[in-house]
């Protein structure tokens, strides 16, 4: 997630303290990892650097949590742009459990047992976001969806491999 | 190659601390024809857990889950609920556990196409001699927890796939079962449809302490699930949850 253009976006309704962004952004995106201040503060002095944003006032007193943002028409431009490109789809784990069972094959391991104990953990983390949609809100089923969408292709990926563990270890093992 | 950590699972526990085993099978062979559809399979199921039966197509899920409620006999090997062993029973008691004790949802075809879907809640109550006015009203309850008071009057044939889960779930659970034996319940419903009819089903059991054994190869389905057993080549693996 490009935490830089979610902030701009949520500063598009007019300026806030860095403070304030994060909890925004916390309480809309956050689920899985809020934000650090330290990574507040070093977004926003990039977006400042590269006009995406400018400072809109400071409060008495030091220190950057005095300071309002705000987003300028480059900013404007920049997330128009962003949320009008399609993100890259990720390959995510399939490279390293893919190594994993090869390289269960190769050395005569179990590569079942790879397949069941990786599945256990992407059950294991299904079960969380499943239990976590029953008690949230739309919102939160949503992002809990997503992710469980994700997971899934995961294991249907691991079961599909599961099933041709034969023709692969011919395959690799030639 | 070993047998890859293939066990039967924990024996039964008694007294304080872990739930007692209530339904448990030990060792299953059964063979249609030449080759074994199970061999040597086995599975501990506990009073109110759902347990996730997987593994590939052909491995032996629908088999072990039919030999566990009954409906085959297993060649060697012994299914004992609460202590008594299936092979033990004549028929005649065997379907009366199936009856009383047991619920079952399979993937479709399961609801008489004749008879209303409020008349096909109500059949199993009515089977074990329950008045009719007190058979529909409570399948008319289970009707309601299932969101699906609506298609009361309908039949079977007269609904959408997903209101027919629903029926075929609030019949399963209308006699108040132990255990709930569902077989790709949400196979031909769609994910939202499916994952529904999922909660109501985990909720209820839950609710009534019923254990659920789920086979499905739909990992957002078994994510419903407590812990996940996998089926290959007819022998069973049960995973530990992880936490
Ligand atoms: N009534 C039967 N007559 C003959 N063979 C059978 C019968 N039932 C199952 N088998 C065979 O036993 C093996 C296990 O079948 P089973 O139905 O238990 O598999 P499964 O794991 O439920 O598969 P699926 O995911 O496709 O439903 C298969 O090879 C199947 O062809
Ligand atoms: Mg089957």
């Amino acid at each position: 997630m490009s935490i830089g253009h979610t902030l701009l976006g949520l500063l598009e309704k007019g300026p806030r303290h860095g403070y304030d962004l994060k909890r925004a952004y916390d309480e809309r995106f956050g689920q899985d990892r809020p934000l650090h201040y330290g990574q507040v503060y070093t977004t926003l002095s990039r977006l400042l650097r590269n006009g995406l944003v400018e400072e809109a006032g400071v409060e008495a007193g030091d220190g950057p949590e005095r300071k309002r943002y705000a987003i300028t028409g480059a900013g404007v431009t920049d997330v128009e742009h962003w949320l009008g490109t399609p993100e890259k789809p990720e390959p995510y784990l399939q490279n390293t459990l893919y190594a994993k069972v090869v390289l269960a094959l190769l050395s005569g391991r179990s590569a079942d047992d790879v397949l069941d104990v990786q599945r256990a953990a992407h059950l294991a983390a299904m079960r969380e976001l499943t239990k976590r949609k029953a008690s949230g809100d739309l919102a939160d089923q949503l992002i809990c969806d997503h992710a469980l969408f994700h997971l899934e292709a995961d294991l249907r990926w691991l079961e599909l491999t599961a099933a041709r563990l034969g023709q692969l270890k011919t395959a690799v093992t030639r | 190659m070993n047998d890859g950590g293939f066990t039967r699972g924990p024996g039964p526990v008694d007294g304080p601390g872990p739930v007692k085993v209530l339904l448990e099978a030990v060792d299953l062979h059964k063979a249609f024809g030449p080759t074994p559809a199970l061999d040597g399979a086995g599975l501990s199921v506990r009073a109110g857990e759902v347990v996730a039966v997987m593994g590939p197509s052909g491995s032996g899920k629908s088999t072990l889950l039919h030999c566990m409620a009954g409906i085959l006999t297993p060649d060697k090997g012994t299914v004992r609920y609460r202590d008594v062993e299936l092979s033990a029973m004549g028929d005649g008691q065997r379907s009366e556990l199936r009856r009383t004790e047991f619920g079952f949802v399979f993937q479709f075809g399961q609801l008489v196409p004749e008879l209303s879907c409020l008349e096909n809640v109500a059949l199993p109550l009515r089977l074990g001699s329950v008045k009719r006015k007190e058979a529909e009203s409570r399948a008319r309850e289970w009707l309601e927890r299932l969101e699906v008071s609506d298609v009361a009057d309908k039949r079977p044939g007269e609904t959408s796939g997903g209101q027919g889960q629903r029926v075929a779930v609030a019949r399963a659970l209308v006699t108040g079962p132990r255990v709930v034996f569902a077989d790709e319940p949400t196979g031909a419903l769609d994910s939202l449809n499916g994952e529904r009819v999922m909660q109501l089903l985990v909720t209820a059991a839950k609710e009534t302490n019923a254990a659920v054994v789920l086979v499905t190869h739909e990992p957002r389905v078994a994510a419903y699930s407590d812990r996940e057993v996998v089926v290959r080549d007819g022998r069973s693996r049960e995973m530990e949850p992880v936490t």
